[in-house]
């Protein structure tokens, strides 16, 4: 199994394509800075006993004035740009794989029960998910946003409220193509329950579309968390995200202050060009209609 | 396929203007697809030629690189598609060697082509007239209101009744019999020397195949143009074809005159291909199909292509492999050709 | 015909209601409007009095006719911080934000197309995957963060554009737009460009992939065998194709310019709706918000109508029923 899979025409389609190597390279540095972020620098930037005042402002540590304990400079409040990131890297990645992973559980979910009972549920999920896809998923969440106010977990909620709606529509396409195929009929004739049908036979054929948009929501996830974070009513700012490193930055820039929001931009985009390059390579190998 | 279409009693031999140089020449044609999983020989050293206004049938089973001639002398292979080696003379000149340019003025105005499926061979957003216009524009010096009246006559010779109406419907509101007489039509507009038809009757319900197959043999008679039959459908060809070409897996197996083929095949394929004819004419017990499939093209067997499904086979056929021989105007590549005593 | 234009509008209205109910339910369990109109030192008694002249201490279906009432007649209420009609201040600056999405939405396409085509025709050249990378980015970048970028070096550094606001206007009676000044214009480039990135990018790999899949067609292949030329099967035959399913984006795109205005708007301080969207929800000024989701509600609902009829022009197999 191990072997045929090393040995397949996407290990070897992988091989040969660069952006692919380049982009899940991006992805493991981040994982890594996930995972270990904070053992990388000393400072823990939301423990206000580690601020020192003093710090406040000091450029990248290659520019006259930096030091090497702050190589990218410090905030307003002496705190390390460095530390910021990888603490607000692991905000930003933590919420786009949580809010994936709840929207995907969801919409998997009513996708199926939609495509497979049909009927009014059928009706019923389907039209919610027309009305919503007719407005853009950042007004929603902005307006779910400004409902609630700050926090992860209402951040989490508006991008599930809005991230669903691709995996129902989806998993119900596969799911009626699937019904109609003999094996369910037989499966049904042959007196299996529904719960087992659907989990046995259906989901697995229904989850393969599934892997790209999720790889490709998490990066959307993480830019409309960081604009919702930018626009103050995002994740709060005890616990700032990379966007909200942004908005911090932004109210000094005109100071001429760059680094303090130049650097998180910069680690925002490689983080979601890392998941765009992934993913364009897996929306190229899993769909065989491009082959 | 089912029933062979009946066609009228015309003796494709009637025709005239058959002696005399060669209209196309194709030698050693070779057409190679460089795919991840191996080289696809789809047509590996094809020769055979065709002189103005005949009717050549190019036959063998599906995946045995029919189509890819007919792409090939058009220039139209695309990567990872290539024409490795092998002439193609057109008039005395080698297609294989003339820029794109110099191919864009052949194509249509001296060599045209009917595909396959007419449903997905016009532009479903342009108006009928629009795509035959084209052609015209493209060919001819002609004004607009002289190729307006060209279109309307062409496709009132395919049978198309209120022809200048039809000139601005879409092709979404043909049928899939009148797409493929629109198909001819634009194909004939230009008057080509040679029309390659690519299974052109084979998405069509059976009723239809024969009007097309007739519509086509008048068109081509009419104009004395020459035509490439590419089928899998050996009575097509018999009631259509002057001679035949047999490929399998991209190569020449058997060539030769329609009927002298048909009475006496030399190559085992040819004779499977005879005998799966379902035509009550040929007085067999039953249909007879060849057994097994076509091989893998990317790794074929050592030797003769054919031996696994041949009847017969010998040590010989899997160790060489067999040169075509030429006898005339019969050619075959078989070690152990079947001779007149071979009888069904 | 109008029977379909019949049944779009029962569907539209149907929506929007949905909207109304969505908005009016959203608004009432989040926070107490009492507050924001009432001075801070009122006693309980002011209080008590002004919950009664809103309307607060009636049941929530009371509420709500009162409210769908009012959207009917066009009343919004009045703004809590601008004391004056909500939908007038939204009307006054919608203009602004109409030009700017505008002019981001045809940058967008004249730069995406022909770039998409060009990259779906000829998908192997490096040319080809330097832009398809390009786009890449594009759409993984966060456009604020864009907008900061340019705002620094080409505002803050260099100073060849103005960071803020709207320039010079000309009133048009009914239209006041910045699009017939030059000062204007200088404005508008850098918040339009910034604005139009993310749309570009999505339109150009939309383009491509359309391309792509249309030059993979029968059709294309029998105009080749016409004698058509590269460049008449490209644009004569592939475009309009492949223009198709970037169509149904164009509508989505449209949504998502209106609402990403609302960060270009912030960023550069340009007076249109999505700024106001901003400050109201900062100061929790209700009615504007509210007419802000309905009218942004109607807008979504017509332009999806729209590129329902476009379709039908550009595909004559579809009719409209």
């Amino acid at each position: 199994m191990a072997a045929g899979f090393l040995s397949s025409e996407f290990v070897h389609n992988y091989k040969r394509n660069a952006s692919a190597i380049a982009g899940s390279l991006i992805l493991v540095v981040f994982a890594l800075i996930v995972v270990a972020g904070p053992l990388m620098v000393a400072q823990n930037p939301y423990d206000i006993a580690q601020l020192d005042l003093m710090d406040a402002f000091k450029p990248p540590m290659w520019l006259e004035g930096g030091e090497a304990r702050f190589p990218f400079g410090t905030d307003g409040q002496g705190r390390d740009v460095l530390a910021g990131i990888l603490y607000g890297t692991r905000v930003s990645v933590l919420i786009g794989l949580s809010a994936m992973a709840m929207s995907c559980v969801i919409g998997t979910t009513l996708g199926l029960l939609a495509g497979f009972y049909g009927g009014r549920l059928d009706a019923v999920i389907m039209r919610i998910a027309d009305i919503q896809l007719s407005f853009p998923s950042m007004l929603i969440a902005l307006f779910l946003m400004s409902a609630f106010g700050t926090g992860i977990d209402k951040v989490l909620i508006s991008l599930t409220a809005v991230g669903w709606v691709v995996y129902a529509r989806t998993v119900r396409g596969s799911t009626l193509s699937e019904v109609q195929k003999e094996y369910i009929q037989a499966a049904r004739v042959a007196g299996l329950r529904d719960g087992k049908i659907i989990r046995r036979h259906i989901l697995p054929n229904v989850m393969t579309p599934l892997i790209v948009v999720a790889t490709v929501q998490v990066g959307t996830f993480i830019l409309i968390e960081a604009s919702l974070s930018f626009l103050g009513v995002g994740v709060p700012i005890t616990e700032p995200s990379l966007g909200l490193l942004i908005k911090n930055g932004f109210d000094v820039l005109f100071s001429g202050l760059w680094w303090t929001s130049v650097f998180p931009g910069i680690v925002i985009m490689a983080l979601v060009f890392g998941i765009n390059l992934f993913g364009d390579f897996l929306r190229d190998e899993l769909n065989p209609r491009l082959k | 396929m089912t029933a062979t279409p009946a066609l009228e009693a015309v003796s494709p031999k009637e025709i005239p203007a058959k002696t005399g140089a060669p209209l196309l020449a194709v030698e050693g044609l070779r057409t190679w697809f460089h795919t991840f999983s191996g080289t696809v020989k789809a047509v590996d050293g094809v020769s055979f030629a065709l002189r103005p206004g005949e009717i050549m049938g190019l036959v063998g089973e599906s995946g045995g690189g029919k189509s890819v001639v007919g792409f090939s002398i058009l220039g139209l292979i695309d990567p990872p598609g290539r024409i490795e080696d092998g002439r193609i003379l057109f008039e005395g000149r080698n297609l294989a060697g003339l820029s794109e340019a110099e191919l864009r003025q052949i194509r249509g105005r001296d060599i045209a082509m009917v595909f396959q499926d007419p449903m997905t061979s016009l532009n479903p957003l342009h108006t009928v007239g629009r795509q035959m216009d084209e052609m015209l524009q493209l060919h001819t010096d002609l004004d607009a209101a002289a190729r307006r009246a060209r279109c309307i006559e062409m496709l009132e010779s395919v049978g198309i009744s209120r022809a200048a109406d039809r000139l601005s419907a879409y092709p979404h509101q043909f049928s899939g019999g009148m797409r493929q007489r629109v198909v001819i039509a634009i194909a004939m507009l230009a008057r080509p020397k040679l029309v390659i038809a690519d299974e052109p009757t084979t998405a069509l319900d059976v009723t239809i195949q024969a009007q097309i197959l007739k519509l086509m043999r008048r068109q081509i008679r009419d104009n004395g143009t020459a035509m490439i039959l590419v089928t899998h459908d050996l009575a097509v060809v018999s009631e259509m074809a002057d001679h035949i070409t047999v490929l399998y897996c991209g190569k020449v197996v058997e060539r030769g005159p329609t009927d002298d083929v048909i009475r006496r095949p030399a190559h085992p394929y040819t004779r499977g291909l005879i005998d799966s004819i379902p035509d009550p004419a040929h007085r067999q017990p039953r249909l007879k199909q060849i057994p097994g499939a076509v091989p893998d093209i990317r790794k074929l067997p050592k030797g003769c292509s054919f031996k696994d499904r041949c009847f017969r086979a010998q040590a010989l056929c899997g160790e060489q492999v067999p040169e075509l021989v030429v006898q005339g105007d019969r050619a075959h590549a078989c070690h152990f050709p079947l001779t007149e005593g071979d009888s069904r | 015909m109008l029977g379909y234009t019949i049944k779009r509008l029962l569907q539209m209205i149907f929506v929007l209601w949905i909207v109304s109910v969505i908005v009016f339910l959203m608004m009432s369990f989040t926070g107490d409007p009492v507050f924001m109109v009432i001075p801070i030192d009122s006693t309980e008694a002011e209080i008590a009095q002004a919950r009664e002249i809103l309307g607060l201490n009636n049941s929530l279906i009371e509420q709500y006719a009162v409210f769908l009432k009012g959207i009917l007649q066009g009343d919004f209420g009045r703004s809590y911080v601008y004391r004056q009609p909500a939908l007038d201040l939204i009307l006054e600056r919608l203009p602004a934000t109409f030009e700017i999405v505008l002019v981001a939405i045809v940058l967008a396409a004249v730069v995406a197309i022909p770039l998409g085509v060009y990259a779906g025709a000829n998908p192997n050249r490096a040319s080809s995957r330097a832009i398809m990378s390009a786009s890449l980015l594009g759409i993984s970048l966060p456009s604020f963060w864009v907008g900061m970028m340019l705002i620094f070096l080409l505002a803050v550094q260099w100073q060849m554009f103005p960071s803020s606001g709207r320039g010079d206007t000309v009133d048009l009676g009914w239209f006041r737009t910045s699009l017939l000044t030059a000062d204007g214009w200088h404005h508008i480039l850098l918040p339009a460009l910034t604005l139009s990135l993310g749309t570009m990018a999505i339109i150009l790999r939309m383009t491509r992939a359309g391309m792509m899949e249309v030059m993979r067609q029968d059709y294309i292949k029998f105009a080749r065998a016409k004698g058509v030329s590269r460049r008449g099967m490209l644009y004569g035959h592939g475009l309009r194709n492949a223009m198709i399913p970037v169509v149904t984006i164009f509508g989505l795109q449209l949504g998502d310019l209106i609402a990403f205005a609302t960060i270009t708007e912030t960023i550069f301080a340009w007076p249109g709706l999505g700024k106001l969207l901003i400050d109201s929800i900062y100061r929790a000024d209700r009615p504007v918000i509210v007419v802000y989701l309905m009218l942004v509600a109607v807008l979504f609902v017509v332009i999806n109508f729209l590129v329902d009829i476009i379709y039908t022009w550009i595909d004559p197999r579809i009719t409209v029923k």
